[in-house]
């Protein structure tokens, strides 16, 4: 038994509703500190998580276990393997990130909005750690509140659409899983994950409850025919909520494919994978094209994200094509690949939402052709943006580079024109990427806003010097995140390749 | 004699509140000059005398009493507990709405209180003569406190609606009655059921004939789809605070009645009356839902929402199986809290001059009390279904009941449909939080007022955290 996961879910939400108790708007700092120190300490608790985390042992750790509904065989159950620890460190580094990066851009309601940040990062660690299926449902169901919230309070003009537009769609989709869970847990008798591992399922039965979890999943990351809530929720939403959305909410639905459906519905999975393989080439090229012709940079930022999600689609599928042409070593690789791309990704797309909200909050547009010749009056901030675009567009040597990287070479073993489409983005990215960033920092100075900025601040220096290690370090060596998948990434495997029929 | 009056003691409940009501009358009447409030302290207090004595006797075995007329389980116990719980907020939210507006106070007490009795003496009966006593004590005060304003016109016209139709359901019901009579020769419900079983096969129409009936008397209690029309002119219809009133107890009341008779009674023909309930309930969940999706009156909206929410709780009992049972049980239990805190905020907001009936007055909740307003945002999300409120909790319990009997299909439709339920919801969050009002006031309740709210809403988040222990007394009831 132990406490640290609990810990690491209702420390924040206590911290949350104490601040939204607490807040006033006249002094709005109290709130900042109080929620910077409450996401410091959480940072503590996952240091210990990952000091005591053992790499090289299978399964779940950290196991904590409660009676919750006896009656319906649900327990409260806590575990974590590689992948959870790294999502939930990743959460609460993120929110850091949003807290710094958004000191003082939010002056309105200050007490609620850190609330909402803290209360939401509690509920993604429950959903990361939650090993039982209504438990996990029952978080990934309630990070919808805080985020609507923070979407239509403090989103810009268009902000009430964009949040209803992103609560109905995901509900949507969340309520089809529910569906799905309720059918397993009939089927098993409980609803631990692990039980519904070994679920016998037919084919008409696994395809349903695959439909179940791609429309749970896929809304989610999002893919390719159910995008479109993305580029609104990400446009209307405020900096801080962009970056969270971006780095941790979409990487919910990428979680959800491993946990579930692999393991759970393999056969169907591999039936339906090309159909899974050109939805995300689609999303890498096509959304690509779309991001290039992109005028509002948080919609560029925003297509941009769908296409490296494609990446990610593309690695967790194309395993089924490499079980059957390749070995298992080749499989890891890709899903390997995948799940750095969702690391890297929360690393490089908060630091570019970061950077959008650094010049929103002073020119209060977002419009590329209001800007040009940053580099002049922003210099430091034009350096580090540098980097990231650079990340972004997947560079050697940042950590955006290694994903892709993997997942190409894995997939060119398996068939060279999915692994030809795929690597079309490292010149889709570097196009809508750089030539974004040319528009925006390089030129002449456009107009006499530009000309009067001010460089970042030093809360704002603060959050970018750490994303700019974050990326560099695992750009660099790998390595510790690597080890820290391989469990559960053949653990997934081997239960995507048992064929349940 | 003494047979009649073998443990007695199980109906003390009913006699505590029939006296309580009893001493409110009279206590309006004489008292009013040294003591303005009487009535409703000792409303009050005959409310919270009875909740403890129905909440001891949770535990006490099944026991049929009064020759067969009345049955005291589990069951009927945590009904009455939440009925009298539920009327007792409904009474404190309502004291300020009543005193302002000069409505008499002590007739609403006084009413309100024979209504319960009603309510408490349908949940525990056990014969379709009781059925009836308690059907008709119920709702007759209800008809008179809806055109308590009587220079009103709209609470006229709802009155009237109100008396047509429940009148049309009572006529309903009787029939049925009638023809089961008719049938089985038999008055208590467990006669019947014995009684069923061996006229089964020689008296098929007439048994279907009172079945339907019976059937569509419960479906106008509930207002489910189709015989839903009164519902929404007579909650915008009535002073608010009877709305709250008619919003919620009935409401338990009135799935009580169902439970007792379609599962008690006319259980050997649970095949022919799941398939009735399957049209009801399914009909009632859609268009209730869509129906109030296009609401701008606030109270018409959450009679729509009403709608949808009887039929989530008639497919628990569609489930067939004890534990579907159970779900419908929990689900309306839960969901007469949720109305009476939805509801309890619109009378108490309500100030004359100022009444909140459109989804606007809510505008800026948020800026004016972001306490309530917080309250407020648990209750629409415990309404839409979302976790981690309670309303998660009940419609999983009545999905997985069905899902557990076989019937998939219809749980992926009310599942779809609670997608659209989950609109208005969230539109009202809108208008609280994202909405910006130009008006600087604020909204101050006073503190009694802001406690026991907070206490009801915050019940909502506590019951969805903990949910084991009102589920298990739930599913325990049918076990």
């Amino acid at each position: 038994m132990s406490h640290l996961l609990n810990l690491l879910i209702w420390l924040p939400i206590t911290g949350g509703v104490f601040v939204f108790l607490t807040g006033d708007d006249n002094k709005p700092d109290v709130s900042r500190y109080v929620s910077i120190f409450v996401v410091l300490l959480s940072l503590l608790l996952c240091g210990s998580l990952l000091a005591g985390f053992d790499q090289s042992q299978a399964g779940m750790q950290f196991i904590d276990e409660l009676a919750w509904m006896p009656a319906w065989g649900i327990q409260y159950s806590l575990g974590v393997d590689g992948l959870s620890v790294l999502l939930i460190v990743l959460t609460v580094f993120t929110n850091l990130i949003v807290i710094l990066a958004t000191w003082n851009s939010i002056s309105k309601r200050v007490g609620q909005y850190m609330a909402s940040f803290l209360i939401m990062q509690g509920l993604l660690a429950g959903v990361f750690a939650a090993t039982d299926a209504i438990v996990f449902y029952v978080f990934w169901e309630a990070t919808l509140i805080p985020m609507y919230l923070i979407i239509g309070i403090w989103g810009s003009s268009n902000r009430i659409y964009a949040a209803i537009k992103f609560f109905l769609y995901t509900f949507l989709g969340s309520v089809l899983l529910l569906a799905a869970f309720l059918y397993l847990g009939f089927l098993m008798g409980n609803f631990k994950i692990e039980a519904f591992y070994a679920a016998k399922l037919g084919m008409t039965a696994q395809s349903l409850i695959l439909f179940a979890f791609f429309m749970a999943f896929a809304i989610k990351i999002p893919m390719f025919p159910v995008h479109t809530w993305l580029p609104d929720a990400h446009t209307e939403a405020p900096a801080g909520g962009s970056i969270v959305l971006a780095a941790v909410l979409l990487k919910l639905g990428a979680y959800g494919f491993i946990r579930f459906a692999l393991p759970i519905v393999p056969d169907a999975c591999n039936h339906y994978a090309p159909l899974m393989i050109v939805l995300s080439l689609v999303a890498i090229v096509y959304v690509g094209l779309i991001a290039i012709v992109q005028t509002d940079m948080k919609r560029l930022i925003a297509y941009s994200s769908i296409s490296h999600m494609g990446f990610v689609t593309l690695g967790c599928f194309a395993v089924f094509l490499a079980a059957q042409s390749a070995r298992l070593d080749n499989s890891a690789l890709l899903l390997e690949g995948a799940i750095i791309i969702m690391i890297s990704h929360g690393f490089i797309s908060s630091a570019m939402f970061a950077g959008v909200g650094f010049i929103y909050d002073r020119m209060h547009t977002r419009k590329i052709s209001d800007f040009g010749g940053l580099i002049h009056t922003m210099p430091v901030f034009a350096s580090f943006f540098m980097l990231f675009a650079m990340a972004n567009a997947g560079l050697p040597g940042t950590s955006g580079f290694v994903g892709e990287f993997l997942i190409i070479l894995g997939s060119v073993k398996v068939n060279f024109w999915m692994a030809f489409w795929a690597a079309s983005t490292l010149i889709i990215g570097a196009s809508y990427t750089l030539w974004m960033y040319k528009r925006v920092v390089f030129g002449k100075i456009a107009n006499e806003e530009v000309a009067g900025l001010n460089d970042l601040n030093s809360f704002e220096l603060c959050s970018y010097v750490l994303l700019a290690a974050m990326v560099l370090i695992f750009g660099v060596y790998p390595k510790p995140l690597l080890d820290f998948v391989h469990q559960p990434v053949m653990q997934t495997l081997t239960l995507a390749q048992q064929s349940k029929l | 004699m003494t047979f009649l009056f073998e443990n007695i003691h199980l109906a003390l409940p009913e006699m505590v509140l029939t006296s309580a009501a009893v001493l409110a009358l009279l206590g309006d009447l004489f008292l009013k000059r040294c003591c303005k409030n009487a009535a409703f302290i000792i409303s009050m207090l005959g409310l919270g005398l009875c909740i403890l004595l129905n909440a001891l006797m949770l535990g006490e075995e099944k026991h049929i009493i009064f020759s067969g007329l009345y049955i005291s389980d589990g069951m009927g116990g945590l009904m009455k507990v939440f009925i009298c719980f539920t009327v007792l907020l409904c009474f404190f939210y309502s004291r300020n709405y009543l005193e302002e507006r000069q409505i008499p106070s002590g007739d609403y007490y006084v009413l309100g209180l024979f209504s319960t009795l009603g309510m408490m003496i349908l949940v525990s009966a056990h014969s379709l003569l009781t059925i009836y006593l308690g059907l008709e004590l119920l709702s007759l005060p209800l008809y008179a406190m809806t055109a308590i304003r009587r220079t009103h016109a709209d609470a006229s016209e709802a009155a009237i609606k109100y008396f047509i139709m429940g009148a049309v359901a009572s006529g309903m019901l009787l029939y049925g009655f009638s023809l089961l009579y008719a049938a089985t020769g038999k008055l208590d419900l467990s006669g019947i059921a014995n009684a069923i079983t061996v006229v089964k096969e020689e008296q098929p129409a007439l048994l279907s004939f009172a079945l339907v009936f019976i059937v569509a008397g419960i479906g106008f209690k509930l207002a489910a789809v189709p015989f839903h029309m009164w519902a929404p002119d007579v909650y915008t219809g009535a002073p608010s605070s009877v709305t709250l009133l008619i919003s919620s107890a009935p409401k338990i009341a009135a799935l009580g009645m169902a439970l007792r008779l379609l599962t008690l009674g006319l259980s050997p023909v649970l095949e022919q009356s799941q398939q009735l309930i399957l049209v009801m309930a399914l009909l009632s969940t859609i268009f209730g839902n869509l129906l109030a999706v296009s609401q701008t009156n606030l109270k018409r909206l959450f009679a729509y929402s009403a709608i949808a929410h009887s039929g989530y709780a008639l497919f628990g009992i569609l489930a067939g199986t004890p534990a579907g049972y159970g779900a419908a049980l929990y689900y309306i239990l839960v969901y007469a809290l949720m109305s009476t805190a939805a509801f309890g905020l619109i009378s108490m907001m309500s100030k004359e001059g100022a009444e909140v009936e459109n989804i606007e007055d809510l505008k800026g909740l948020n800026r004016r009390n972001p306490w309530i307003a917080f309250m407020f945002l648990i209750v629409m999300f415990s309404m839409a279904g979302v976790p981690p409120a309670v309303g998660f909790f009940i419609k999983f319990a009545v999905l997985k009941a069905l899902v557990d009997a076989g019937m998939l299909t219809v749980a992926v439709i009310g599942l779809l449909f609670a997608v659209i339920g989950a609109y208005y919801y969230i539109k009202i969050v809108k208008v609280m939080y994202f909405d910006e009002d130009k008006s600087q006031l604020t909204l101050k309740l006073p503190r009694t007022y802001q406690v026991v709210y907070s206490f009801n809403c915050l019940s909502l988040l506590y019951l969805g955290l903990f949910p084991a222990g009102l589920l298990g007394l739930c599913m325990n009831a049918f076990a």
